[in-house]
Parts: C-alpha cells; structure tokens; sequence
C-alpha cells in the first residue's frame, strides 16, 4: 500500500464569528480561494498534478451551498482538470477531508489531493441546514437527540468534572494560546488574510483573550442551563436514568469559540513528491472513525484513538503530542481521565477555548498545529481527534518524517 | 335518522340528528347518510351554499370509540382506506366549490371540530359550557380527520400543537381568540344568519393552501403554501421541533406514542401540500389507532370509566336509593373531605367530632375550599354559602339522627371504630347504612360492632377527598346486596367512580400499592443507584418513584402495617419492608412528615436523596439496565392484582383496571394492572415472572392459573 505525506498545511487565522468579527465581511469562497492559492504560491505548485480538493463544511447552504470546494478550484485559478467536492461529518469534516485524501493517496488512485475545510459561522450560523437529526420529532424523541451542550454537560455531570474544574481546564487553554502567540508558533501554517486591496484584515487568532482566569470565567453563566430546563435535561436523562440531574456547566468561556476560518493540506504519495520536488513534513499513519452513544455524543475521541492505536500497532505512550478539540472543556477532561494521558501533552498550544472552532475546518487547522508543534518541538508522533455531532468520533495519527 | 336536510333561500341547511345513539357521532351509519347530504347539496344546481349544523344540543361530539376499537385488530391497509375515505369526505368539503358554513350550535370535539375546519366559515353559538377542542390524545389517538393539517395551516404550529398535544377543550369565544372559529352569536338565529350572509358575500370560495387551477377552474391543492407564524424549516420550526419534542417526550415519558405522531403529522404534514399531508396523517392515524395504548384508554379510561361511573359493579336488583342525609363520624382531614364532596352534591351533612370545636375545624376545610373556587371564578358566592349551610358542625350524636348514610372516619383502632359504630348506630334512619372508612382494617372484623353487619359496608375514600376520583367499597362477610347499593348509589351522587371488593388484608388498592414501595426498597436493597429506582418509577409513567411515595406514606406507618402482619404470622420478620420501616422508623427517619426519610428536605430548596443512602445500602459496581427497574416495579403490582383476582378480592377486571389507575396512579398506558397482563403478553408475563423469581426471589413467581393461561394461548 501507497503512504500519504503531508506536503504543506495552510490556514486563515480564526476571526470571532459574530458580526463585529474581523472575517465577517469575508465570503466563505473567499476565506477557502485564498487557501488554495497560498498552497500553489508557496510551493510553486503545477495544479495540474492536483487531482481533487476535497473540504469540509458543515453547514453547505446558501454561500457555502452548491459545492464550495469546486467553486473554490475555479476561483483560485486551479488547472481545470482539478475537481472538487465538499463533505460534511459535522466538527469533523476538516479530518475526514484529510483522511478521505489519505485513504484516495494509499489506494494508488489519487497521486495529490488538497484537503481541509471551510465554515464562516458569522454568515452562515450553525444549524442553518436544519436537518433531520435535530427537528424530526420522530427521530429526536426515539433517539433521545439533544443539543451538544445538554451532552457535554452530561458528561460533566456524569463523570465528575465540577465548574471549578472545567474552568480550570479552559483558562489553561487561554494561558497557553496566549503563550504559543507570544512566541509566533502558529507562523509555519497561519497566512494572513489581506483584502482585495492587499490591506490585513486579520493576522491572528482573534479570540485569544489573554489574563482569563478561573475567576474571571466564574462569573459567566451557564449557556445551556434554561435550554435543559426546557425538557431537553429530561429527555438525555430518559437514557441516562442513574444521574439524578444535569449540573450545567459550561458556557460561553470554556466551550469553543464560534468563529470563521479555513485551512487546506498538500497531501501526496511520495512518488508525486519527488516528482515536483516538494519535500514530505508528515505522513499519515493511520486513522479510524466510529460511532459511540448519540445522546451523550461526543465522547467518540475516546474509542476513535483506541482503534487508530490498534490499527498503527501502537500504544498511548508512543504518542508525543495530542490536538483533542475543545468543543467543550470536558471532552479534553473526559478524554485524558479515561487514556491516562498527561495534560502536558494535550493542546500545548490551546485549542478551540482559546482559538475557536470553525466547524468545517477545525480538524484540518489543529493537524496544521499537530504538524507545526511536532516538528518544533523535535517529537515524532502526534494524534488529532474531534468529537462528532450524532455520536461519532475521529481520530489520525501523524508521523513526522 | 341522521341528516335532517332542509332548503331555505337556496341555502341547504344539513343538521345532524343522529336517533340510533345518545350523541351525534361520526361512526358507520353517520357518516355515509352525511356523505349522501353533501353531495345532493353539491350537485343540487339551485344550491348556492351549505350549512352545516345540528338539532341536537351538541353539535358532533366526535368519532365512535367503540368502532375504533373493533377496527383495532383490521388489516391496516383497511384502516388506511377508512381513513382516507374520511377525509375524502372532508376534503371535498373545502374543494366542491360551493360555500360551506359549519353553524355551531353546541360542542364539537375531534371529528365533530374537525368537520368545522374543513368547512370554509365557521360561527359558534356563544355558549360557555360549549367545548369545542381536538381531545383524541386523551384516549391514545390523533386528530385523523385532517384536524393535525388544518388546524397549524389556520393558526400556525406554535399555537396549533399544544391544543392537540394536550388535548384542551375551548369555549367558543377562546377559540375565536385563536382564530379556530371565525365569529360568535348569541342565538341560534343569529348563528343562522350569520353563516348565511357568510354564504351570500363568498360565492366562490377557496382555502389560503388551495388554488383555482387556471385550466380546469377547479380547486386544487396548493404546493407553496406559507404556513402563518413560522414554516416548518424555519427558526420557529428549530424551537418548536427542538425543544417541543424534548417537553412531550418530558411529558409522556415516551409512553403515550400518540403525541408523538402528533408532531411527526405536523413536521412532514406542513412540508408538503394539504393533500399529500392528509395522506401522511392518515398514516400516523393508523398507527395509533391499531396501537394496544389506544386500545388500552379507549377500554379503560373512556368506555370502562363510563361503565363504572352508571354503576357496573352495582346489584343490579336493587332499586336506586338515594341518600339525602348523611352522618360522618371524625373531622379530620378524611371527614372534613367527605362532608365538602357530600354538601357539594347537594346532601345534607352532619359533622360530628368530640367537640364543637374539632367538628368546626372540619367545616373549615369546606371554607377554605369553597373560597379558592369563588377566588378563581368557578363558583358563586351564593351557591358556596348554600354548600355551607348543608353542613352541620356538631359534637351531639342526636343530631345524625334519620341519616341514610353513616360514615365513620375515625382513627384506624378497631376499639374506637366500634366505640363509634355504637353510638351512632342507631341514628340511622329505617335501612340506613353504616360505612368504614378504613383502609386497612378488614370489614367484616368491624361489622362485629354493629348490630345490623348486614348493613355495613366498607367506604375507602383517597385523599384528598376532593381531588381523588375512586371510592373503593368493601364488602364484607355480612354485607348485603342492598347496602353494597347504597353505598354506590351514594359515590355515583358524589360524582366519584366506586370499585367493589371483597374483604382482604389491606383490600385491594392498598395492597397491590405496597409492592410498588416494596419493591423500590428490595431494589435499594439490592444496591441499585437510588437515582435509577426514581427515575425507572416516573419513566414507567408512575406519578412518583417509589422511595418519595414511601416517605410521602410514611416510614412509620409501612413500619406499623407490616409489623402487624408479621404479628398476625401473614409475614416474614425478615420482610425488606418489615425491615427497612423498622430501621427509618427507629433512626426517626420517618419520611416527608419529619422532614427525612429516603430523602431530606431542606427548608426552602427541593428535596433530594438522602446522602446517607449509601452507607446503609452500599450501591453495587454492577447496575441493572432501566427497563429491568421498571418490569421489577411494574410486574409485581400486576401479579398482586392477578393474585387478588385469582382470590376474589377484587371481582372484576374493569375494578381491577380503574382502581389501579385512579386510587395510585398505575399508568394508564397499560390499561391497568390487569390488562397490563395482555399488554405484554400472557407468555412473556409469565415467562417474565418466571426469570425475575430465579434472580430476586420468589415473590415474582406466577401463579398456577397464570401458566394455565399462558399453556393455551
């Protein structure tokens, strides 16, 4: 079997999701066009080689609608030969993009792919597309389907993690953004992003905040506390029967940043490697993904890296670094309590606490910062996982080569 | 006759007036002659416009459930063509091209409103004891007649689900607040006028969801319909598919399928046209009108509650008695109730206690009630004060004299009981009846009192009195036919449902209640999480789970009942109840009088598990699943009912059901204790009780006949 090598990694920084963001007035083909034309500038890439874009996006409606990542070949001025197609496993699909690239690459099929992902959440908000899961009576009362902060709450509850400890977790993340900023380790994958003028719009991630502490977190207030009190509590516990109530937890300061962004990898065989001369950062590994328990979803990192071990042959020490993303302080929590991994070792640089979380692209942008970390650090092996709306879980090990 | 079908102006006026049943319904014979009215009125050329109306009092009083039930067991495609055909019927109300107008001249529930709204005006006559509503959730079902298409096409989802979900009944002027009616009148002429003018103004009228196809003229369904106040996709539609589905699911414990079809009606109904929407209804109709919940309601809680309420478990050779005056003994909180549901229907009351004072303090209750009902507008201060005056407060037995009916409501000490049968006895009037409020002391044990046990009987009342529907009557050894009579004469005068039983330990209600409690403390004997036993209890659809109920009974109590029976050598020392009850009781844990039992209550915050749990029932690293909590808890309240059944306790399955049902609160959704045997299935009851005997212990272990059953089914 073909390995798949990482060639480069490219992302926009993270600007706030809301209409004063810096990226709002952005169009998401724009955030994803300047992404495919970085990687053709930067490694002077004949795009005829490209055989395929493949990118996440979570919400393909309205301008993400209609194939972004096509539409995004055509922009950027991609040899017309190169295809694209657009994929969506929820806060995934950034991940899926580049295993999907990977698994084309190892088949012999595909010789070079570009995968990642796009989301501007400020003009397409989250849960735009509807969507069976989350309306169809029949299916959320059958399936007990409840919103992902009702879930991560449960997962607090369920297994122990206090306020005072999620807080804890999610000023870490601060310090540690703020810190990783501070000495511009981000630089290798972060372009900036100009306007049409060539005037900076944005240069970081924009919602670092730094001097958060458990204290100043303290005083915000539960997010998903009234959303529970309205019959979705009630309905998770109809599954979880032992847990007496639902002790709400996060909110707007430890659970991910809404934001805009979009990232994009080179993925390759080798033999397409050498052929241009591009030199080989990372190879993938192996990857695996599953699904886990829909209602209290998102504790699918834990299984998806026990079955990528497995397949790697590996074990959880031989991994050097984790990217586990922060769709809320507990799936981190959750996620070292029950692999036994030392924090020290997970989001050395923060995560989406600190960084934000734009949906589609998350997974491609924290292996961008998996690559960009091992190969500062001087590591070998790193893992990113993502937890999964509907209950899934995703998890790829990268080899620095 | 069922359509009286008369022209007036060249209107066609068809008015329901149904003579083979008490009530206009729609069922096998109405429906058809309706059928034949509407279409000679549509193909009558000199027809301008139809009204639709009804010479009885209520208007249509919705669908015959007893033809529900004999379809349940039909082929569903069959079912479906029923329904299709129904809706056939309404739709071409709306698409004929002619006016139709529904004059509403009196009640009209679920088929009978869904008849109004497909009609293309509606004008009700304003009367407040009119209910106009679509109340099919109530006995498992949903509105089939287009009602779940119509109505949030009308008024918008938001405010069309909860009246379906909860099945509420509106006068006429609330519905004309939500746009469910168009106007009101105050006459019946008035009504006919207005609906005729209606006529006149709209010669050609067409739904906001139809269209006049250019081509053929005729009125055809429309596919790009705006539904009012938020679409289906649509943030409304996020909030109300969202977090409506989380609040019904919160609401039914998923146990009554039927409001979720209810929803699922509405969400695929609304995205696409009215016709295919009809279709997905119908669909959804099918399922919960075959389903065993519906039948289960429909049997126990519609036709079975009737039948109990006209008196089924009464003698049937007895002439009707009627009781005017009527003595109770103890003003206490059961006396005091007694005497207000008494005085309320109207029966002459007297309230005797040992003192002027305490009987007065009885009166109060009835005060105090009565005021909160004027308060609240449902009663006049007039009549209240005419209640009151029914109710004598007095200390003086001379006073009970000439009573039809005593009933003693007294401490439960047999001395005492039968110190006060004494006395009062001979007040009664020629054939006068005594009764025992007693819970738990056996009949024909305190008849011995009396110099007449031919007419005593037993008269378990539910507290509060006023609220708690079901009167349980005891009939002892001795009891005639004549005071069994009486006493149901003198429950249905009350408006309550009366049960008969036969005298027992515990009798019927109070017995197959305490192995719901029982078996909550063998579970926390078992080391299950206190949390589950809870919640396994309301998610079984019980009203609470069965460590509250205990505390809410008691810990003394269960501690003084079960002593007694292991005193009377009917139970084991060793009995987990026995044992428990002991224990709280000397720890004083004595439940929610005392402020901590299994759970504790502090002042001002909600009560919450007693942390001390765990250490006197260390919970075990390996839980059992949440459907094997609910079958343990579920089961051993059906098997003590087939017990009681199999032993004469109880004589009838309706008694059996409803008792279960109204006196603790078994979940309707089985149909009772009883038939919850047919709900799971006799095989896998048994079957069932077999497996659950193996692992917790012989008290599941079925009963001869049970298997007998089982061998032939």
């Amino acid at each position: 079997m073909a390995e798949a090598f990482i060639y480069d990694a490219v992302r926009t920084p993270r600007g706030r999701g809301k209409s004063d963001g810096s990226l709002h007035e952005v169009q998401p083909i724009q955030l994803l066009t300047s992404v495919l034309k970085e990687i053709q500038q930067r490694n002077q890439l004949d795009t005829s080689y490209v055989d395929d874009v493949i990118m996440g996006c979570v919400t393909p409606v309205g301008e993400q609608g209609a194939d972004i990542s096509r539409t995004a070949v055509i922009e950027a001025g991609y040899a017309e030969s190169v295809a694209g197609v657009q994929l969506n496993r929820f806060c995934s699909s950034g991940l899926e993009a580049i295993n999907q690239a990977a698994a084309y690459v190892m088949s012999g099929q595909v010789d070079m792919i570009v995968a990642g992902g796009v989301e501007s959440m400020s003009r397409v908000p989250m849960g735009t597309d509807g969507g069976a899961l989350f309306m169809n009576p029949q299916i959320v009362a059958r399936h007990k389907i409840v919103p992902q902060g009702i879930s991560a709450d449960l997962i607090a509850t369920k297994y122990g993690y206090s306020r005072t400890d999620v807080d804890t977790f999610a000023a870490e993340s601060y310090r540690r953004a703020t810190e990783a900023q501070k000495e511009n380790r981000f630089a290798k994958s972060l372009v900036v992003y100009k306007d049409e003028l060539g005037i900076t719009l944005l240069d970081r991630d924009e919602g670092v905040r730094p001097g958060t502490t458990v204290e100043s977190l303290g005083n915000l207030k539960p997010a998903f506390e009234m959303m529970g009190s309205m019959g979705l509590d009630a309905l998770a516990l109809m599954k979880y029967a032992e847990v007496d109530k639902i002790n709400h937890v996060h909110h707007a300061g430890n659970s991910s940043q809404i934001v805009d962004g979009a990232a994009g990898l080179l993925i390759g065989s080798k033999e397409i490697g050498e052929k241009l001369g591009l030199k080989p950062r990372a190879k993938i590994k192996a990857f695996a993904i599953v699904g886990s328990e829909p209602t209290i979803m998102l504790t699918g990192p834990v299984p998806a890296t026990q079955k990528v071990l497995k397949k790697a042959g590996m074990s959880i020490s031989d991994i050097d670094l984790f990217e586990v993303n922060e769709a809320f302080a507990a799936i981190p929590l959750f996620f070292m309590e029950q692999l036994g991994v030392d924090h020290a070792k997970v989001n050395v640089n923060g995560g989406a606490i600190a960084l934000g979380h734009p949906l589609g692209a998350t997974g491609a942008i924290i292996s961008a910062t998996l690559i960009d970390e091992l190969e500062r650090s001087g590591k070998q092996f790193g893992l990113s996982t993502l937890c999964i709306g509907g209950g899934m879980g995703i998890a790829t090990i990268f080899e620095l080569v | 006759m069922t359509i009286n079908y008369t022209i007036s102006n060249n209107i066609a006026i068809l008015s329901w007036n149904m003579t083979s049943s008490p009530m206009n319904v729609l069922n096998d014979e109405s429906v058809p002659a309706f059928a034949a009215a509407l279409e000679k009125a549509y193909s009558d050329f000199d027809v301008k416009g139809i009204i639709i109306t009804s010479d009885k009092p209520e208007f249509v009083a919705g669908a015959d459930l007893k033809m529900i039930l004999r379809n349940q067991n039909e082929n569903p495609t069959e079912i479906l063509k029923i329904s299709v055909e129904l809706n056939q019927l309404f739709r071409k109300i709306e698409t004929n091209g002619k006016p139709v107008v529904a004059a509403i001249n009196g009640t009209a529930l679920g088929g009978g409103l869904e008849i109004c709204l497909a009609c293309h005006y509606r004008v009700a006559l304003d009367n407040p004891k009119t209910k106009l509503g679509l109340p099919e959730v109530k006995v498992g079902l949903l509105p089939g007649g287009g009602g779940t298409q119509r109505l949030p096409r009308m008024i918008g989802m938001q405010a069309a689900l909860p009246l379906m979900l909860e099945g509420k009944e509106l006068t006429p002027k609330e519905a004309l607040g939500l746009g469910i009616v168009d106007a009101v009148a105050g006459t019946r002429e008035e009504m006919l006028e207005k609906a005729e003018a209606w006529i006149v103004s709209n010669p050609k009228p067409v739904k906001p969801w139809d269209e006049v196809n250019k081509k053929t003229g005729k009125i055809q369904a429309k596919d790009n319909f705006k539904v009012p106040n938020g679409a289906v996709l649509s943030p409304v539609g996020m909030q109300t598919f969202t977090v409506g589905t989380a609040m019904m699911m919160d609401k039914s414990k998923g146990n009554y399928p039927s409001t979720q079809h209810i929803m699922s009606c509405v969400y695929e109904g609304l995205l696409v046209n009215i016709d295919r929407g009809i279709v997905i209804e119908s669909r959804h109709f099918v399922q919960v009108a075959t389903s065993k919940v519906a039948g289960n309601l429909i049997r126990t809680m519609f036709l079975g509650l009737n039948e109990a309420n006209k008196g089924a478990s009464r003698p049937k050779d007895i002439p009707k008695t009627d009781v005017k005056k009527l003595g109770i003994l103890g003003a206490g909180m059961m006396g005091a109730g007694i005497a207000y549901v008494s005085a309320v229907a109207g029966i002459e009351v007297v309230l005797k206690d040992v003192s002027l004072e305490a009987a007065e303090k009885g009166k109060d209750y009835s005060r105090a009630l009565l005021k909160k009902a004027i308060e609240r507008g449902k009663m006049d201060s007039l009549k209240a004060e005419g209640i009151l005056n029914l109710i004598k407060p007095t200390a003086n037995a001379a006073d009970l004299q000439g009573s039809e009916l005593i009933i003693e409501a007294v401490f439960e000490n047999r001395d005492l009981k039968a110190t006060v049968t004494k006395e009062a006895e001979p007040m009664l009037s020629e054939g006068g009846v005594f009764g025992s409020n007693t819970s738990t002391l056996p009949i024909t044990g305190l008849a011995k009192a009396s110099a007449n046990p031919k007419n005593f009987v037993g008269i378990h009342f539910f507290s509060p009195v006023d609220k708690m529907m079901l009167v349980e009557l005891i009939v002892g050894k001795e009891t005639s036919d004549y005071a069994l009579a009486v006493a149901v004469d003198y429950t249905r005068k009350i408006r309550k449902t009366p049960i008969v039983v036969n005298d027992s330990r515990g009798f019927y209600t109070s017995r197959c209640f305490g192995t719901y409690t029982s078996e909550g403390m063998e579970l926390l004997k078992d080391g299950v999480n206190p949390v589950l036993i809870e919640n396994a209890g309301k998610l079984a659809g019980m009203p609470v789970g069965p460590l509250a109920v205990t505390d809410e009974v008691a810990l003394d109590l269960v501690y003084k009942i079960s002593g007694q029976a292991v005193k009377d050598g009917v139970l084991a020392d060793t009995d987990t109840s026995y044992q428990i009850g002991k224990q709280f009781t000397e720890m004083g844990r004595l439940g929610k009088k005392a402020k901590a039992g299994f759970y504790e209550y502090p002042d001002g915050a909600q009560k919450q598990l007693w942390s001390g749990l765990a250490d006197l029932f260390p919970v075990a690293s390996q839980q059992p699943s949440l459907e094997e909590v609910k079958t343990r808890l579920l089961y051993r309240q059906a098997l003590e009912t087939v017990r009681c059944y199999e032993e004469g306790v109880i004589r009838t399955k309706l008694d059996a059901d409803l008792g279960s049902i109204l006196a603790w609160g078994f979940p309707p959704y089985t149909g009772g204790t009883l038939s919850f045997v047919d709900f799971v299935g006799i095989k896998t009851f048994v079957s069932t009780l077999d497996r659950l005997a193996d692992t917790y212990g012989e008290r599941f272990r079925p009963t001869q006949k049970l298997r007998e059953m089982a061998a032939i089914s």
